[in-house]
């Protein structure tokens, strides 16, 4: 191995590393969002308070064993299979030839969603009660609740947990390779075929997923700052800041 | 005076324990009914119970007219007309006070963001938050938080208000400025519930006294007659120990 050798394999084919690498990303971040958005609504359907009797109880009891056997069944198989299954398998059973991309975006992202559907549940389990109780007092409906106290908290807990998932799809986008997917790995492993310079063309792969994962964290870092705000409030810093609401007695005097 | 809350034959189990033992009371509008009584006595179950955080296990809960514990009634229309304040302030955290005091009007009331923001200001003013508007519930100290808690309530404009031990929770140098701003809010004329440990508050500002023991309705009457006269043996034991702690 020497530097110069690296730097060569880098000289000629930088543009199949970085098509793979955006493509990697790509699948990641649809997966995640998608995969998110999939956990947050399981999240809503089952915290729903059960009805106490009729069809409702029955339907809503029919829903949580689907979502259940959804869970269990993607997080209980691998995702290299899933893909094969979902690529070959419509292709062969249901005589649907589906675009690669497609197909790999709905392997990671209905996979994410059963990770996420979890850390979801876990999130809105660890908002106060209290936080539930104002807002029906109030007299919002279960998914008022949920959309306007509830899961924004949740969401800013499960930050953390959901970068674990971004990370981890970064990673596990690989394994879409075996239907194809001209993502990072794929790409590495066609320069290395046509080099066989195994140990630098996957030291360069190795670098490249490092940087996104490491960017990733990054972000997601200053993200959480963002929201978290400052701990204290200044009421002189403040003032000069509040645009919308019109104090009462000023606007006669306005006037 | 109309009535507004009529509570009848009230009971609730949690398990096989009785909280609340066949309750008959009512509140007439414009009224400040304060109840008071020894922990676990039921006073904040009584409380829940009329606004159906906890469903009553029996009995009737009637609201202008209509029993709302049956089946085909609206709870989330009912809950509207009835503010509550809680031990532990219960703000939203991911709202601001403004937010706080705002998204109720707007989701639930279907209210403008235009005209509920007016609103809330008015009612910040009340409760002297109005310079508050942008600072986060974790910003705030304890009798502030009850304060926009309290415009939060006010904000949706209800026919009563429910305050379960609103001064519980805090530092005792906090408990005044709420209790003043609860005194304002009484002599505004507003219908007010309130289960509290404060016996120099509840005798100023109620108009009648319950004393709950033991999941049931002790005695009640006017402040004077049930601090200084009690008939029953009870409230006179319950008095004289929270009156010499205090």
């Amino acid at each position: 191995m020497s530097f110069a050798l690296i730097v060569d394999i880098l000289i000629e084919y930088w543009p199949m590393f970085l098509r793979g690498a955006g493509k990697t990303l790509l699948v990641a971040i649809v997966g995640t969002i998608i995969g998110s958005i999939i956990g947050l609504m399981i999240g809503v359907i089952r915290t729903i308070p059960e009805p106490e009797k009729g069809i409702k109880k029955h339907l809503l009891k029919a829903v949580n064993m689907l979502i259940g056997a959804y869970i269990e069944v993607f997080r209980g198989t691998p995702m290299m299979v899933q893909a094969m299954v979902i690529y070959y398998g419509s292709a062969i059973a249901l005589g649907v030839q589906m675009d690669i991309l497609d197909a790999a975006f709905l392997v990671i992202s209905i996979n994410t969603g059963a990770y996420m559907a979890e850390i979801v549940r876990g999130g809105i389990i660890s908002i106060d009660k209290g936080q539930y109780e104002a807002a029906e007092a109030i007299g919002m409906n279960h998914l008022q609740t949920m959309v306007n106290v509830v899961l924004p908290q949740a969401i800013r807990n499960i930050l953390p947990a959901t970068g674990n998932e971004f990370i981890i799809n970064i990673k596990d986008s690989s394994v879409l390779s075996v239907i194809g997917l001209t993502e990072l790995f794929y790409q590495s492993k066609s320069v290395s075929g046509a080099n066989y310079k195994y140990f630098e063309v996957f030291l360069i792969t190795s670098v490249v997923y490092l940087i996104m994962t490491i960017s990733v964290t990054k972000i997601l870092r200053y993200v959480e700052r963002r929201m978290d705000g400052a701990e204290n409030y200044d009421i002189l810093g403040n003032q000069m800041q509040v645009e919308t609401p019109r104090i009462v007695g000023q606007e006669q005097k306005d006037k | 005076m109309e009535q507004l809350i009529n509570v009848r034959h009230l009971r609730k189990s949690f398990g096989t324990r009785e909280v609340l033992k066949d309750i008959n009371f009512s509140v007439k509008k414009g009224e400040v009914v304060c109840i008071i009584g020894s922990s676990g006595s039921g006073k904040s179950t009584l409380l829940r119970c009329i606004n159906l955080l906890e469903k009553p296990t029996g009995g009737e809960v009637i609201y202008k007219g209509e029993n709302i514990l049956d089946d085909k009634h609206d709870v989330y229309e009912y809950r509207k007309h009835l503010g509550m304040v809680f031990q532990q302030f219960n703000l939203f955290n991911n709202h601001n006070v403004l937010s706080n005091c705002v998204v109720g009007q707007q989701k639930v009331l279907k209210r403008s963001k235009v005209e509920a923001e007016k609103v809330a200001m008015k009612y910040l003013q009340v409760v002297g938050m109005e310079q508050y508007v942008n600072a986060k519930p974790k910003q705030l100290s304890g009798g502030q938080k009850q304060r926009v808690a309290i415009a939060r309530a006010l904000s949706m404009e209800p026919d009563v208000m429910l305050f379960d031990e609103p001064t519980s929770a805090l530092d005792p140098e906090m408990v005044g400025e709420v209790l003043k701003v609860m005194k304002e809010l009484a002599g505004l004329g507003l219908t007010m519930l309130i289960v509290t440990h404060e016996m120099g508050f509840a005798k100023e500002v109620a108009d009648r006294v319950v004393f709950m023991d033991q999941g049931v309705i002790a005695e009640e009457g006017k402040p004077e007659q049930i601090f200084n006269n009690p008939k029953e043996e009870r409230t006179r034991e319950f008095l004289k120990r929270t009156l010499t702690e205090g």
